[in-house]
C-alpha cells in the first residue's frame, strides 16, 4: 500500500493536465457536468484517486445514452421553442454540437432548418387521415377508406406505402437519422413521431438503436467498446491531440480493457502513434527478418556464420570456442546468475559486438531484440490465458483437496489476472523501447522493465506448480501478485509522467 | 404491394403522351417488368440522329427500389459501361437516392439528358471521361463515329 500512497502525490499533476488543455475543453467540462447531473449515483466510480497513467471516464449503457440524447433535445427545445422531434433532427444535423447549432439557428433560422431537412412549418401533430378523392402517388391505389399520412411538408402517401418505405430504409439500408420524405426531390427528414406512428414496435427499437449508434459515432467523447457483442460505450474527455502525451486505457463493464484513443486492446505504456507504427513494422518485416535472424548469426569473435540447431541460447563457436548468448550475443559467462541483462539492448557494446557485421544487420538485430520479447510476452499471455481457464478447475479441486472455501482460493484468480495484465504491459514496453533514444530515462525505464519481468516470470512459475502445492504457496503467490502489480504501477506511472511532461526522446519523428 | 397497378399506369401515360425523343413498349407483352425503350440521340449532341435501344428493368420491389437502365446499343459515353451490359448507374438511379414517388418518365428523361450532358466526375469509363474533359473535339468525333456505326 506504500506504493499507492507514493503515487497519490501525482494526482494533483494529473488534474493539472486536464486543467491546462485550453479553451476547447470547456465543452468537455460541460459534458461531464451534464452527466453528473443525470447519474449522480455513479459519481464515486470516477472519484477514486487516480494514478498518473489513468484517465477519467465513464461507462454508459444504451439506456444512459438514450437518456443523454433526450436531455440534450429537451435542453435545446427549451431554448429554441421548437418541437422535440424537430430539435432531434436539428441536433443530429449539427452532430450534437449544441452551441454551434444554436448560434447558427439564431443567425440564419430558415437556412439552418432547410439544410437540416426541416421546413419552417411546425404546426400540427402527427396523425393519419382519410382524404376523400385521394390517390397514392406510389402505389396508385385509391379508395374511400385509404389511410394516408403526410409529414409537415405535405407530401401525402398511403400508410402502407409509407410503412413499407420506412421498413426498407431501416431494415435493409440501416438508415435512421437521414431517412427523407418519400416524395421525389423532397429532403424533409422523417421525424421520430411520424416513425412511431407508422411502424411496428420492433422497427421502432431498431430505429432507436441505429440513432444511438450514430450519436456515439458523432460525439468525440464517446466510443463503443470494441469487444464482440458488447453494448456499452465509454465517455472520456481525452482528445485526439492529447494522444501524444497520454495513453487513455479504459475498462468497460464487460471487463475489456482498451485504448480510448485507437480502440485497440490496452497498449500502455506505448502511445497510439507508436503502436500503429510498430504493428505496421511487425507486419512488414517480422517474417523475413525472423528467418534471417533465426537461421544464421555470426560469431562475435571470429565471424564464422553460425546456424542455431538447438533450443538452448548458450552458444559455443565450433571454430574459436567462444561462448555467447544467442539472444543478446553477449559473453555467456556474464549471463550466469543475471541472465536478465538480456532484456537490455546494449546499443554500444551490442554495436561493438557486431561491428564486423553489416550495418543493416545491426538495425535488424535491434528490431528483432524488441520484437522477440514483444512476441514472447504476447505468446506467454495467451498461454497464461489457457492457464486461466484451467484456474477454475484448479480452484475447485483445491477446495476439495485442502478444505479451503471458495473465497479462500480466489487468490489464484487474482494472480492469473495480474499475470495477464502485466504481460500485456511488458509486451508493449518492448515496442515502446524500440522507439526510445538512449538516455538516463531509458536506463531507469529498462530497470523498471527488468524488475517487472522478473516478478512476472517468478509468479508465472509458481502458478504452474501442481495443485497439491498451491495451498501451501498461497501466501507466496499473494505476495508475488501484489509485488507484480506494484511493479507494474511503478513502471506505468513513471512512463506516463515522462510522456505527459514530454521528457522522452525518441529515435524517430512521430 | 400495388406495383402492377403503378407500373401499368406509368406505361399508359408514357405510351399516350411520350416525352420528347423517347418511345416505350414492353419487351414481352406478358411481363410488365421488362421494358424496351427507343431513345433518339438529343439534338446538339454527338449522338444526334442515332437511335438507341435502352433496356429498362423494374425490380419486383418497384417502386421502392429503382429501375435499372442499360444501353443495348453500343455507345461512347463516360457514364455508360463500354461492355455488353452497357449499364448506367448514377443520380436518381442509385438505390440511396431513389424515392418511391420518382417516375420512370423522369428516369428516361434523366438518361436522355445525360447523353447531352455527360457527368465526367461520376464516370464509369475513366478514359472516356478524361477525353471528354481534356479533348472534347476528339471525344465528339469518336462518339459521332460510334453513333453512325452502331445506332443508325
Amino acid at each position: 500500500m506504500d506504493s499507492d500512497d507514493e503515487f497519490m502525490s501525482d494526482v494533483s499533476s494529473q488534474d493539472d493536465f486536464l486543467g491546462t488543455q485550453g479553451s476547447d475543453d470547456e465543452s468537455l467540462g460541460e459534458d461531464f457536468d451534464d452527466l453528473d447531473a443525470g447519474f449522480s449515483d455513479d459519481k464515486d466510480l470516477i472519484k477514486h484517486k487516480k494514478k498518473p497513467y489513468e484517465v477519467e471516464y465513464k461507462v454508459l449503457d444504451p439506456h444512459d445514452i438514450d437518456h443523454e440524447q433526450l436531455g440534450q433535445v429537451n435542453e435545446v427545445c427549451a431554448i429554441l421553442g421548437l418541437p422535440p422531434e424537430s430539435v432531434a433532427i436539428l441536433l443530429r444535423f449539427g452532430r450534437w454540437n449544441k452551441e454551434k447549432l444554436i448560434e447558427s439557428y439564431m443567425e440564419h433560422p430558415e437556412e439552418t432548418l432547410e439544410e437540416a431537412g426541416l421546413g419552417s412549418n411546425f404546426e400540427g401533430t402527427a396523425k393519419t387521415e382519410i382524404v376523400p378523392g385521394f390517390m397514392c402517388d406510389i402505389c396508385c391505389e385509391d379508395g374511400d377508406n385509404l389511410e394516408t399520412y403526410a409529414m409537415r411538408c405535405g407530401h401525402r402517401y398511403c400508410v402502407d406505402c409509407y410503412r413499407h418505405y420506412l421498413g426498407q430504409k431501416i431494415k435493409e439500408e440501416g438508415e435512421a437519422g437521414r431517412i427523407q420524405c418519400p416524395g421525389d426531390g423532397c429532403n424533409r427528414i422523417v421525424d421520430y413521431k411520424s416513425l412511431d406512428l407508422l411502424v411496428t414496435k420492433e422497427l421502432q427499437g431498431r430505429y432507436r438503436e441505429l440513432l444511438t449508434r450514430t450519436y456515439v459515432d458523432d460525439k468525440e467523447n464517446l466510443k463503443w467498446c470494441p469487444a464482440p457483442n458488447c453494448q456499452y460505450a465509454i465517455d472520456c474527455g481525452v482528445k485526439t491531440r492529447d494522444l501524444r502525451r497520454i495513453v487513455p486505457t479504459v475498462r468497460c463493464f464487460c471487463k475489456h480493457e482498451f485504448c480510448f484513443g485507437c480502440s485497440l486492446s490496452d497498449h500502455q505504456p506505448a502511445p497510439c502513434t507508436l503502436v500503429k507504427m510498430w504493428l505496421q513494422k511487425c507486419e512488414d518485416d517480422s517474417e523475413t527478418a525472423n528467418w534471417i535472424s533465426a537461421n544464421t548469426k555470426e560469431c562475435t569473435k571470429c565471424n564464422s556464420t553460425i546456424e542455431k540447431n538447438g533450443g538452448c541460447n548458450h552458444m559455443t563457436c565450433r571454430k574459436c570456442k567462444y561462448e555467447f548468448c544467442w539472444m543478446c550475443m553477449g559473453l555467456w559467462s556474464e549471463h550466469g546468475t543475471s541472465w536478465y541483462n538480456c532484456n537490455r539492448y546494449e546499443e554500444k557494446s551490442g554495436a561493438d559486438a557486431r561491428s564486423a557485421q553489416a550495418k543493416s544487420r545491426s538495425s535488424l538485430e535491434r528490431y528483432l531484440h524488441y520484437y522477440n520479447r514483444y512476441a514472447n510476452h504476447e505468446q506467454s499471455a495467451k498461454l497464461d490465458k489457457d492457464l486461466y481457464l484451467k484456474t477454475e478447475k484448479k480452484m475447485t479441486s483445491l477446495q476439495s483437496q485442502s478444505g479451503l472455501s471458495w473465497i479462500e482460493v480466489q487468490f489464484l484468480d487474482t494472480a492469473s489476472q495480474a499475470l495477464q495484465q502485466c504481460r500485456q504491459t511488458l509486451k508493449w514496453t518492448y515496442a515502446f523501447a524500440f522507439y526510445l533514444a538512449r538516455n538516463n530515462l531509458t536506463e531507469i525505464f529498462e530497470d523498471n522493465q527488468k524488475d517487472l519481468e522478473m516478478a512476472v516470470e517468478s509468479l508465472s512459475e509458481m502458478f504452474e506448480k501442481p495443485v497439491a502445492d498451491l495451498a501451501g504457496l498461497k501466501v507466496d503467490i499473494l505476495d508475488k501478485t501484489a509485488y507484480c502489480n506494484k511493479r507494474r504501477v511503478i513502471l506505468l506511472s513513471d512512463t506516463a509522467e515522462n510522456l505527459k511532461n514530454g521528457e522522452w526522446s525518441f529515435n524517430i519523428e512521430w | 404491394m400495388g406495383s402492377i397497378k403503378r407500373i401499368s399506369k406509368e406505361l399508359t401515360e408514357l405510351t399516350e403522351s411520350p416525352p420528347e425523343g423517347i418511345m416505350v413498349e414492353l419487351a414481352d407483352e406478358s411481363n410488365v417488368y421488362e421494358w424496351r425503350v427507343k431513345m433518339d440521340g438529343p439534338e446538339g449532341s454527338p449522338f444526334h440522329n442515332g437511335k438507341f435501344l435502352v433496356k429498362l428493368s423494374l425490380p419486383t420491389e418497384y417502386p421502392f427500389k429503382p429501375p435499372t437502365v442499360s444501353f443495348a446499343t453500343k455507345i461512347y459515353h463516360p457514364n455508360v459501361t463500354n461492355d455488353e451490359k452497357g449499364s448506367m448507374c448514377l443520380g436518381m438511379l442509385r438505390a440511396d437516392e431513389w424515392k418511391p414517388s420518382s417516375k420512370i418518365a423522369a428516369v428516361l428523361q434523366f438518361a436522355r439528358q445525360l447523353l447531352a450532358e455527360p457527368m465526367p466526375d461520376d464516370a464509369v469509363e475513366g478514359r472516356i471521361a478524361e477525353q471528354y474533359k481534356n479533348d472534347r473535339t476528339r471525344y465528339e468525333e469518336v462518339a459521332r463515329e460510334w453513333t453512325r456505326k452502331y445506332a443508325c
